[in-house]
């Protein structure tokens, strides 16, 4: 595990601000429901942020700007262009970048005044507690229902809070689980959903606005923790309808028979949490559908042939005027009510963006009798990657 | 009883891309019913085959949990407002 830091916890309280401080944190100071109290506890608390991504960005920077004293940062993870669109931390020049690194160093230039400390690697039930000891407040930003499970538990487990937010596409969540009177997350969601069930942002795509607003909710409920001001959500579910702006509240109770926090816990020890959701990890794939093949190099060689091949493309029309090689254009989901429209007899290669989508095309149509039919093997993206560049990847 | 079901985000692709329904029904399990009835792809994501709620579905009437109720068959009244509260794991 790789850790950039200068000094471990926050040993000796704080009991004074330089002028310095006093000038950055005017604007808190003045309020009375901060003063020097508050902007003391500020300095005083250690936040460890799990993942640095969208919810992480706004959390890192309001929290490194508030003066939250220790910040920790884990995140195994590398800056791509795709995540510039919400990850507010990065800039440009850090694609290619470590995650916790590049964030480090912009809060670090935000302010100086904090110790922060970066950890390069993947939350597991093997670090998790050792992570967590450090610190008084845990924020989840991860992306996977796994470790959302492995923080929950580690946070039962230490006792420590866990402020909660999730995003999907237009709809945000948020709350704080594990106080000591409150709910977990086991108290709303036993069971994680089946695999495949619900898309992550890469499949289901996310309005880059949206984790910037559950982000700094969860900013604020971290801040409110500390200053042990105003009324938390433990114990409300936070629902926010991005498309129709609107918030909605509902009530979280604590499960008097959760496994994790109720009276009769049977779960001792942190789990493979890779099991207990049924995958080997985030990006793991539905199980593999064998279907016949055929490479980008392969189409290429057959086309410049001349051979007859009819190109199906089983993506959505938005998808298509992102960019195409001349298909024809059948959605995956209107595949069953217009399969009248291909022709069994001609030999068919269907393609999506990855290779996903359209197995399931080929699978559903060999079910349906096709026999001359295969499967573009990783879809456009190979294509732009194996035959012509000038087609762009999303 | 006239009561108004609101379908979450993952959820509107099986139901016409409707964010919520009126459905006529006198408990929380005749709505999510009437619900289905009109989504018939609702169906096979909220219940298992033998017709039960599936346990990774949370439902909400008003901001009440059902669990803490009488479950499916929580009484409604007219103008209430059932909820579904999906898992959803996204922050990246």
């Amino acid at each position: 595990m790789a850790t950039k830091t200068q000094t471990l916890g926050v040993n000796t309280p704080a009991t004074g601000l330089s002028n310095e401080e006093i000038l950055r944190y005017s604007r808190h100071l003045i309020m009375p429901e901060v003063g020097m109290d508050g902007q003391l506890k500020l300095k005083n608390a250690r936040v460890l942020l799990i993942g640095t991504g969208g919810l992480g960005a706004p959390l890192g920077l309001y929290l490194a700007a508030a003066g939250v004293g220790k910040l920790g940062l884990v995140d195994f993870d590398v800056v791509d262009f795709t995540n510039l669109q919400r990850q507010v931390t990065f800039g440009t020049t850090d694609v290619g970048k470590h995650k916790s690194e590049a964030a480090r160093a912009r809060l670090s230039n935000l302010n100086p005044d904090i110790e922060i400390q970066s950890f390069e690697t993947q939350l597991t039930s093997a670090n998790a507690l050792e992570l967590f000891k450090d610190f008084d407040i845990i924020v989840d930003g991860t992306d996977n229902f796994p470790t959302r499970y492995l923080v929950n538990d580690a946070c039962i487990l230490l006792g420590k809070p866990n402020v909660y937010g999730s995003i999907f596409r237009f709809e945000g969540q948020a709350t704080v689980f594990g106080m000591p009177d409150g709910p977990c997350y086991r108290c709303l969601y036993p069971e994680p959903p089946p695999p495949g069930l619900v898309p992550s942002c890469a499949e289901g795509g996310v309005l880059g606005v949206l984790p910037g607003i559950v982000g700094s909710i969860q900013a604020m409920e971290t801040i409110k923790l500390i200053l042990g001001a105003g009324d938390s959500l433990v114990g409300r579910l936070l629902l926010f309808d991005a498309l129709g702006m609107k918030f909605r509240e509902l009530k979280l109770r604590k499960n008097p028979d959760c496994p994790m926090c109720g009276k009769n816990r049977t779960i001792h020890q942190l789990i493979d949490y890779f099991e207990f959701c049924g995958v080997r990890g985030e990006e793991a794939p539905a199980p593999d559908l064998q279907v016949p093949e055929m490479t980008p190099r392969e189409l290429k060689a057959r086309l410049d042939r001349g051979d007859d091949l009819y190109i199906l493309d089983v993506r959505e029309p938005h998808e298509y005027q992102i960019c195409n090689i001349k298909g024809h254009l059948l959605p995956l989901g209107e595949l069953p009510r217009r399969v009248h429209e291909l022709d069994s007899s001609r030999e068919i290669v269907a393609h999506c963006r990855s290779g996903k989508r359209s197995a399931e095309a080929v699978d559903f149509l060999r079910k349906a009798g096709f026999r001359k039919i295969h499967n573009l093997k990783g879809g456009i993206l190979a294509w732009s990657d194996e035959v012509d560049p000038s087609v762009p990847k999303y | 009883m006239a009561v108004k079901v609101i379908i979450p985000t993952p959820l509107r692709v099986y139901a016409a891309k409707k964010d919520s329904a009126e459905v006529s029904a006198e408990t929380v399990g005749e709505a999510l019913g009437g619900l289905t009835a009109q989504f018939s792809e609702l169906r096979k994501h909220l219940f298992t085959d033998d017709g039960k709620l599936r346990s990774f579905v949370n439902v909400y009437l008003n901001d009440e949990d059902i669990r803490y109720m009488a479950k499916e068959a929580t009484p409604v009244k007219d103008g209430d407002v059932v909820s579904i509260v999906p898992s959803i794991a996204g922050g990246c």
